[in-house]
């Protein structure tokens, strides 16, 4: 993991200081609600439904075991629901007995969540993240977001070089950039260094992937304006390869044109991805023109030089306890044949390493009786243990709300199945149907426009059945409260948005979506089913679509490749089949 | 960085050669910076950033040394970040309470990143100070 100097730990401090001082002057009536409202929200400040949520930034997805235990703490000791007023609680979308408390949520940025810690509270929850060099800078706001990475980062066998050190420096950069504070729209950077897309590249701002020409340099191929919403774009290639070194003069460039160019008038039209696409040509012409003075007029002062590189580099070395030492395995995953739940997991949770000695784990925090992406206290805690014990002390919140174990020993498998499997977090459901994507919706967003958290338990009670699972095989299944998308619904082959009328709660249906991973082939955009449906409909909706599957594919077809290959037509046949309270009235449907 | 009330500030006065005052959608590289020793740049709103980019444009780009006064929405808790980009007078909103100010300035040790006043980025003057312009001499300037 990053070490940090004490230059990064110091900084962290004084934040954590300013936003104290911030808060005070709120409290005090000297800084005005809509003068503090951006201040909060650089430091990861939403006031939601109930209470004010707090994101965490965790670069790059990398917690140590230390982290882990002070977001324990903080699940345990401040996100109580019982602290609040719940009196204002929307009888429509909230069901507030069911609602998680005491918990931190992984999101599909790499961040961690809190949704029940009250504001007058949050200098000291900032001071207890400050301990352990965790904060919320700039995790919400207009400015440039917690950049993420991919959770095999460093590790993965496809891997053509490590993006860590080069995500490690952007985010340095980007850390209280003073040009790029108040952007016209928040703005999101992704860099991947494999083969295999693992961090949604093409759905952000910018989309950069780590690469090396013919002649072995390492660069990088620049993505632009990708985004989700109401208008979901892919991101468009600006530039196919940029030396490494350049990295930051280069999106200096890209969002300074940004930040001068950029629509300021209209919220929904204020992302990159509306200039990029409304500009086109002459926007990429711009940017190469900044970029060209920021070389040859400012000198190019963020010219990253091979010592800094190196330095960060070392930061990151495989742990001392992981390389060199380890005993030459005979049989490297020793376990009971006939153990078909184990067999499972070492198929889903468990992947491939650079290291042959050493295995990538992925501990499911999809689970019934839990939110996806949710940990309680005692669940993070053990986490870290596990982290101790099997994972040189280090984890990685994955894209998909999971936590990975980055360094187990392939001999040490069985043991640590066995106490994930105690933890009730060896569910052998990675990338299967029940591995939702899921935003936490209308039971706490202020945004949302519908509950998800029912939905996809509802869903997830339905296919519990370990045989069936594995026999639907890999499907992404994404949803959203909302149509900002944070759920991603877009990018999921199946996905699902929550939209309302007449205040009432319906689901909207769309197909063969991809987030740009192996698995799902080229990133696309889902399309729309047809006309919402009701929240009791929607898992019989899922169960036609999956049926049909099960009926058309070919022998070890996977869902998305029946999908592309017969087209939606069946599919969405045997959706609209599944219609009962909105196939009676088919006009509030159509309308919905 | 020069801290002035609202009343203190008289705006530019039209005709006169030495000051400008450009608007905030205005590309800065189209002024004729011969004589002019004062420029007013504009915040509509606090939240509007677009003044930061002019200000660095032309304290950087254009080498502008005279001053670059902040007028608009402004706020004490952005006068680090507009002196970093290149303001060298930040007019208080009306009814802004100054007294916290100072303490903005004072806080932080140091930054990552260069800026419009302290171009260097901190990698580039940390231990490796030597290093890093030995390196940087030696790689390929693109």
């Amino acid at each position: 993991m990053y070490q940090y100097t004490e230059f990064d730990k110091q900084f962290v401090k004084l934040r954590a200081a300013q936003f104290r001082d911030q808060l005070e002057r709120w409290q005090g009536g000297t800084l005005a609600e809509d003068e503090f409202r951006p201040l909060r929200l650089q430091n990861g400040w939403y006031v939601q439904r109930f209470a004010p949520m707090l994101r965490v930034a965790v670069p790059y997805g990398e917690l140590s075991s230390a982290q882990l235990r002070v977001l324990a703490t903080i699940a345990r000791d401040y996100d109580k629901k019982d602290a609040h007023d719940l009196t204002k609680a929307n009888p429509g979308l909230s069901d507030l007995h069911s609602l998680p408390s005491a918990c931190a949520h992984f999101t599909t940025r790499q961040n961690v969540q809190f949704n029940w810690i009250p504001l007058d509270k949050s200098a000291d929850v900032m001071d207890l993240l400050a301990s352990v060099h965790l904060h919320g800078i700039q995790t919400s706001g207009n400015c440039i977001r917690n950049t993420t990475s991919d959770e095999r980062a460093g590790i993965a066998a496809d891997e053509i070089a490590d993006p860590r050190p080069l995500a490690e420096i952007i985010r340095q950069w980007s850390t209280l950039h003073p040009e790029f504070a108040f952007l016209p729209r928040k703005f999101k950077i992704a860099i991947v260094g494999a083969t295999d897309d693992r961090a949604a590249t093409a759905w952000h701002d910018v989309g950069l992937h780590v690469l090396k020409n013919e002649a072995g340099e390492v660069g990088l191929r620049v993505m632009v304006g990708g985004g989700m919403g109401r208008t979901p774009v892919l991101g468009t290639v600006i530039r196919s390869f940029l030396p490494w070194n350049q990295i930051l003069n280069y999106l200096e460039a890209v969002v300074r044109v940004y930040n001068r160019w950029g629509r300021r008038d209209n919220i929904y039209k204020a992302r990159i991805k509306i200039l990029v696409k409304a500009e086109g040509q002459r926007y990429i012409d711009e940017v190469e023109a900044e970029y060209q003075q920021i070389l040859t007029v400012d000198g190019a002062p963020h010219t990253i030089a091979q010592a800094e590189l190196d330095r960060v580099t070392a930061c990151f070395v495989p742990p001392a306890s992981r390389v060199g030492t380890l005993p030459a395995l005979n049989n490297p995953v020793a376990a009971p044949v006939d153990d078909k739940d184990y067999t499972r997991w070492l198929k889903q949770n468990v992947a491939a390493h650079k290291n042959p000695l050493l295995r990538s784990v992925t501990l499911s925090f999809k689970r019934l009786g839990y939110s996806p992406g949710d940990a309680t206290g005692d669940q993070l805690d053990l986490s870290a243990d596990l982290a101790d014990r099997y994972s040189a002390g280090e984890t990685r919140v994955t894209h998909d709300q999971n936590l990975v174990l980055p360094w187990v020993r392939a001999d040490e498998l069985p043991a640590l199945y066995a106490e994930a499997k105690a933890a009730g977090l060896a569910r052998a459901n990675i990338r299967l149907l029940t591995d939702m994507i899921v935003c936490p919706g209308g039971d706490f967003c202020a945004l949302a426009n519908a509950r998800s958290l029912p939905i996809s338990e509802a869903i997830s009670q339905r296919y519990q059945d370990m045989d069936e699972l594995h026999d639907l095989g890999e499907i992404d299944v994404h949803m959203s409260g909302c149509i900002n998308s944070c759920g991603h619904h877009h990018s999921a082959h199946i996905g699902i948005l929550g939209v309302d009328k007449d205040g009432q709660e319906w689901y909207q249906v769309t197909l063969a979506g991809s987030d740009g991973s192996n698995l799902s082939g080229p990133a696309s955009i889902g399309k729309v089913v047809g006309p919402s449906f009701s929240a009791a409909e929607v898992p019989d909706v899922i169960e036609a679509v999956l049926d049909t599957y099960r009926a058309t594919r070919t022998s070890g077809e996977a869902f998305i490749d029946t999908l592309r290959r017969v087209g939606q037509d069946p599919f969405k046949l045997a959706a609209n089949a599944a219609r009962t309270s909105t196939a009676r009235a088919p006009k509030a449907a159509a309308e919905a | 960085m020069k801290i002035i009330a609202a009343t203190a500030h008289t705006a530019c006065v039209e005709g006169q050669k030495d000051q400008v005052f450009l608007a905030n959608d205005a590309d800065p590289r189209t002024l004729d910076l011969a004589g002019i020793t004062r420029i007013d740049l504009h915040f509509p709103k606090f939240t509007d950033g677009r003044a930061y980019s002019q200000a660095f444009l032309l304290r950087r780009r254009l080498g502008y040394t005279g001053e670059i006064r902040a007028t608009g929405d402004v706020l004490i808790d952005q006068l680090v970040q507009m002196q970093r980009s290149g303001f060298s007078v930040a007019v208080l909103r009306e009814g802004v309470d100054a007294s916290a100010a100072q303490r903005q300035f004072d806080r932080f040790e140091g930054f990552y990143q260069g800026d419009a006043v302290h171009v260097e980025p901190h990698f580039a003057e940390t231990e490796n100070a030597a290093a890093y312009a030995a390196e940087l001499a030696r790689q390929d300037s693109y």
